[in-house]
């Protein structure tokens, strides 16, 4: 509450510009929405900006369409390091030896696959940050899809309980006491 | 019937925070090897000096030995360095690799700590480091007579780790046929 009165107080008009004639005040604003216009032009720059990267230009390939593909197989790797990032993400020694071994095997004339292959014989699966489907990651792919389903079956089963089935008939006991109050509403 | 399907949620859920516990108790920087029971990648390294014997993979055969990975620059190693040297004093063949790291470094570094290796190789380039799966320092391999890896250790050794498996696994290799 204190610093919202503070606030409020803050923006008092400078007295010592009311004298400076009547020119500024009208100059004021003009200055206030260049200045807005500039910060608004830095940010759109700012979104235009590449991100860093941690690929070295001296690990890069001159083919760019070796380069191109040996980014995309880096973008797959797990870094074995830092494990959330991709060894095109990250910035550790061991992520960079990698990309130039992954750079050495698509030199070398191996397919995308062999280059990925290379890295899996040494450090497994795990490398893969796209993991494969085998039967020991069923569970990992299917099981999102089966709570789901099972999600699925628990609202149908709540839903059509709720529902219930057709309505039942009044007994006539029952539609004999409706009568009598009905009746005696009426009065 | 209808009671059942109350209780089922609980259940999963129970079952949910099990698995997620358990989960919780493993290291997920102890990524498993791939070389488990089978023969080490061929090498051949280079002395840490001109005068000092390399290291090569065939070199690894005949007894049960470790292969330590370590490297100058690597914080764990200079505790793990006292564990070395004891199982070395106990008959032990140890075997080391100075990974990722400048020959001078790693001789500099040994001759400061003491040297508990039979025989070191120089790996500045990474490459048999990462030919063995390795994925930061210190990292052990128990190797059997024959060549083959039979466990990985990862991280330093500690009193612990070098009593209650690494030398009952030893003992037991050596008695392999």
């Amino acid at each position: 509450m204190r610093a919202r009165l503070g606030w409020r107080l803050a923006p008092t008009p400078n007295p010592s510009l009311a004298g400076r004639g009547t020119r500024a005040p009208e100059r004021l604003p003009s200055l206030f929405r260049e200045g807005l216009v500039g910060a608004s032009a830095a940010s759109l720059l700012l979104l235009l900006a590449a991100p860093a990267l941690a690929v070295l230009p001296s690990e890069q390939l001159s083919d760019p369409v070796l380069e191109a593909r040996a980014r995309d197989i880096s973008r797959e790797l797990r870094c074995v390091v830092c494990q959330n990032q991709s060894i095109d993400d990250s910035d550790a020694p061991l992520a960079h030896d990698l990309r130039v071994i992954v750079r050495e095997q698509l030199r070398l004339g191996k397919s995308d696959e062999q280059a990925k292959q290379y890295l899996v014989s040494r450090y497994g699966t795990y490398v893969l940050l796209r993991p494969p489907l085998r039967p020991d990651t069923w569970l990992l792919w299917l099981g999102p899809f089966a709570a789901l389903g099972l999600g699925g079956v628990g609202v149908f089963a709540y839903l059509r309980s709720r529902k219930g089935g057709a309505p039942v008939p009044l007994t006539d006991d029952e539609a004999a006491r409706l009568d009598a109050l009905i009746e005696q509403d009426s009065h | 019937m209808s009671r059942w399907l109350f209780v089922l949620p609980i259940v999963l859920f129970a079952g949910l925070i099990a698995a997620f516990g358990i989960g919780l108790t493993k290291d997920p920087s102890a990524i498993p090897s791939q070389l488990i029971d089978r023969p080490l990648p061929t090498f051949a390294l280079p002395g840490l000096t001109a005068d000092a014997p390399g290291l090569a993979s065939h070199q690894l055969t005949g007894r049960p030995q470790l292969l330590n990975v370590f490297a100058s620059w690597c914080a764990a190693c200079p505790q793990e360095h006292p564990m070395l040297t004891r199982i070395a004093a106990e008959g032990i063949t140890v075997n080391g690799i100075d990974w990722k790291d400048q020959p001078a470094d790693g001789s500099a570094w040994l001759a400061r700590l003491g040297n508990p290796y039979a025989r070191v190789g120089s790996d500045p380039g990474a490459r048999t480091g990462i030919d063995l799966g390795v994925t930061g320092v210190p990292e052990t391999f128990v190797v059997d007579k024959r060549g083959r890896v039979r466990y990985k250790q990862i991280g330093p050794i500690d009193a612990e780790a070098w009593e209650t498996v690494l030398k009952p696994m030893l003992a037991k290799l050596a008695a392999e046929a």
